[in-house]
């Protein structure tokens, strides 16, 4: 019988991963929303996740539910302790989530070059943030004997940080772009098909550095491969998939390269788990005082509580979801926006 | 200023402009599936531009709501951390059945809305809807139960420094649960009826869409009457709760001092907490304990049965019970006479009583804020009734500039949100509905707009079934 605490430290993965997969295209959309020139294609980007967008963010606000309700000391610990990049990546959600209503519903250009720059922001900003909390999260942080982040805003600045901040960023944005050469037609297909060979290209880069300096400097995370080597095959996969996105690229097959782009951020993040299990939050200062899976969940019976609403209601949520995304396949039409 | 004080200003800020919206959409939401019934029964272009026009209005507000909600998820874990480690075994869960049962439905089934017509049959769009609306009323229930834990607290036990779940239904229908979702839910159909009937108001008194205004403000009209009516009953359902289970919040809202037989409700006063007393005071004998007990001379509990430090704000809590109360008659009067004008066939002649009916727009939102500030100034010092004071809820590890810097920034991002939701709202108000004649020309002009659309696409859309608005940005 698998313990409770490692179901929801997966059920938790699992959710975010699907959080990253889905919102990662519609941030991804944001990222180079400044760079399609015209008004028309601005909305056309922005048609484009119009119907899908509020879902895949909710994938986020019940992963931070599901942590707040399984490992309270956790989502507590991590929301106080970086209390002003959580604020930053709160604004950032706040004027992105309006941008899409209110973009299109006054014709004045001051008005939309606005709203299409908040819609911008507030895409890169969470974008580029989620990657930089992974890292500090690989790296570990110091915590005091509450369970506190007990370090100042500019160590979180760490330069692996920031490296894992951009293969994020970068792999946002070229599952962004991959969406976007998939779902429309003329002139912005092709600029998406460059984007997207750009950020892939850039995603390549960081992955290889990130490799390396997790080989070569940080230790623990080497532990869990080493203590099951069955896991050295989820960056290996994630290696691969990444180079049959660029080949799908290259190849001129959209449909499989947002395919190969989801599963690449899929073993990604498996890799991430994989790496920081059973820790949420690894103490760098003494590792006695992380918090992990075991010593910061809530009690058995919430926990099952919670179990019986994951298996009731994710099902009827994937049902109608995949329902709305085949309704919505094939190319965009401009409409609402 | 303290940590305390600046993190309770920014959750009350944060929450109580949130509360403006959900309210508006839930009541919306259902106005909403009655017009897109209509459609469906009919298939007339008439309802499907109503729909139309109530849906923009609708996704512009809930918009504002999405975004302000975000908020609110953070903010237990940023400025509430010791309360979030105390509680999260409790507390969490019901934030996670909100986002699983009813925050995916909503959102999923509103792009469905926002993006179908012309795409989907008219069955699935009014089934899209009726999701929305079912969704929105589902993610109230559960943010309701998470409220109502921190009102009357139950199924669970302190274990360690923190509350334990022992029984999930019994924390989920806690005392409070029902009698708050009720009012709650009544409250929002108020909410969203009057503002359809305010605005139907305003474009029958300017001449504009008459017919699709005078079809919407008697819909929204005897909604606004019937749930206005059912707060009878759920405001007492409440107010019995409040007595049984929240003596000292009771006494705050009516001002009494002294735990005594025959308890007289206050229908104005001045309260002086200093004194402790009431100043001009206007009362009914022996109605609140017949209110409270359903007997006139049921003991009911003062205020000094706790020590000053353990009682709400006094006048606050008055005065906002009072408003609630006053706005509450105003809507049955305005609603009663509305109803008994339509029923002799003059009610859309009326200059005088459309214009009040503007004029009340604002009015129950004032009302769902002081409602609410009853509810929550009333458990003070509290977060957690009788377990876990406010004052030792907060983030200890937030220094107060970090708490005053994001207050700043939330009332500046605010202020810019509430002002575009504002004109936008005003701007599409005014321009109405779209007009009959212009619903298929526009189709043509969206099509324009989009380079290298295939004519297959341009085919799938009916004439009626593109309205103009989408047409007209490009």
């Amino acid at each position: 019988m698998i313990e409770l605490q490692i179901v929801w430290f997966l059920l938790i993965g699992v959710v975010l991963t699907v959080y990253v997969v889905l919102d990662g295209f519609d941030l991804g959309v944001g990222i180079w929303h400044l760079f399609a020139r015209r008004d028309d294609e601005r909305r056309t980007l922005l048609t484009s996740v119009g119907p899908v967008w509020d879902g895949n963010e909710v994938w986020l606000l019940t992963g931070g539910g599901a942590l707040f309700a399984a490992f309270p000391p956790v989502y507590a610990a991590v929301f106080s302790g970086l209390y002003l990049p959580m604020m930053v990546v709160l604004f950032a959600l706040i004027a992105r989530a309006v941008s899409f209503e209110f973009r299109g519903k006054e014709d004045a250009r001051g008005w939309r070059a606005g709203w299409d720059l908040a819609f911008a922001l507030g895409s890169m900003i969470p974008a580029l943030l989620l990657g930089v909390v992974a890292g500090n999260l690989l790296r570990g942080l110091p915590l005091d004997l509450r369970g506190d982040y007990a370090g100042g805003f500019l160590e979180l600045l760490h330069p692996f940080a920031l490296v894992v901040g951009g293969l994020g960023f970068a792999l946002f944005a070229q599952q962004g772009a991959v969406w976007v050469w998939m779902k429309t037609e003329g002139e912005l297909t092709d600029q998406a098909r460059g984007w997207a060979f750009l950020s892939w290209g850039a995603a390549a880069l960081l992955f290889v550095a990130a490799t390396i300096w997790v080989l070569a400097g940080l230790p623990h995370v080497r532990e869990n491969f080493l203590a099951l080597p069955v896991l050295w095959g989820l960056p290996v996969a994630a290696l691969v998939l990444l180079v049959l996105t660029g080949w799908a690229v290259l190849a001129d097959h959209p449909g499989r390269g947002f395919l190969f782009s989801s599963l690449t951020i899929v073993s990604l993040m498996a890799t991430f788990g994989a790496s920081v299990f059973p820790s949420f939050v690894r103490a760098s200062n003494d590792p006695r005082l992380s918090l992990t899976a075991y010593n910061s969940s809530s009690s058995d019976l919430t926990l099952e509580v919670m179990l019986v609403i994951a298996g009731v209601g994710v099902p009827l949520v994937a049902g109608y979801t995949i329902w709305v995304y085949r309704k919505f396949r094939g190319k965009v039409r401009v409409g609402h926006y | 200023m303290d940590a305390v004080i600046l993190a309770r200003l920014q959750f009350a800020f944060t929450v109580g402009f949130h509360f403006l919206f959900p309210p508006l959409t839930i009541g919306m939401a259902w106005v909403i599936v009655g017009t897109m019934w209509k459609w469906k029964r009919t298939g007339e272009d008439f309802w499907l531009r109503i729909s139309r026009f109530w849906i923009k209005l609708f996704a512009i507000t809930f918009a504002t709501g999405v975004a302000t909600g975000i908020t609110m998820e953070f903010q237990f874990g940023t400025n509430w951390a010791e309360y979030s480690r105390f509680v999260g075994d409790i507390f969490g869960a019901p934030l996670a059945a909100e986002a699983i049962f009813a925050f995916f439905l909503e959102s999923s089934f509103l792009g469905v809305l926002l993006f179908g017509f012309g795409r989907f049959s008219r069955t699935t769009l009014f089934v899209a809807a009726l999701l929305v609306a079912i969704g929105a009323t589902l993610s109230a229930f559960w943010i309701i139960v998470a409220n109502s834990w921190m009102q009357t607290p139950a199924g669970f036990e302190l274990v360690g420094g923190r509350a334990e779940l022992t029984d999930f239904w019994a924390a989920v229908f806690n005392p409070s649960t029902m009698p708050r979702y009720t009012h709650t839910i009544a409250a929002s159909l108020t909410t969203g009826a009057l503002f359809v009937m305010g605005v139907s108001a305003l474009l029958l008194r300017r001449g504009k869409s008459v017919e699709e205004a005078k079809a919407s403000l008697r819909i929204a009209l005897i909604l606004a009457f019937a749930a206005n009516l059912a707060q009878l009953g759920t405001g007492h359902w409440h107010g019995m709760q409040v007595a049984e289970t929240q003596p000292t919040k009771l006494a705050a809202t009516e001002g009494l001092f002294d735990t005594q037989r025959g308890a007289p409700f206050v229908v104005f006063a001045i309260p002086n907490a200093e004194e402790e007393r009431l100043d001009a005071a206007v009362e009914v004998p022996g109605l609140l304990s017949w209110l409270s007990f359903a007997d006139f001379d049921a003991e009911v509990k003062g205020l000094r049965e706790v020590p000053p430090e353990e009682r709400p704000p006094l006048g606050e809590v008055f005065f906002s019970f009072r408003a609630m109360l006053a706005l509450w008659g105003w809507f049955m009067l305005l609603t009663s006479v509305g109803l008994f004008l339509l029923w002799r066939r003059r009610l859309f002649e009326q200059r005088w009583w459309l214009r009040l009916a503007v004029w009340t727009i604002p009015l129950p939102f004032v009302a769902n804020e002081v409602g609410w500030m009853v509810a929550e100034l009333g458990r003070q010092p509290w977060a957690v009734q009788d377990v876990l004071l406010t004052r030792d809820a907060i983030s200890v590890n937030v220094p107060a500039w970090q708490i005053l810097a994001s207050l700043l920034l939330f009332g500046l991002v605010y202020a810019l949100l509430f002002v575009a939701w504002f004109y936008l709202l005003r701007k599409h108000v005014r321009k109405g509905p779209e007009p009959a004649a212009v619903a298929s020309g526009a189709a043509g002009e969206g099509a324009a707009a989009v380079p290298g659309r295939s004519a297959a696409d341009s085919d799938a859309e009916g004439p009626a079934a593109v309205a103009g608005d989408d047409g007209k940005g490009g």
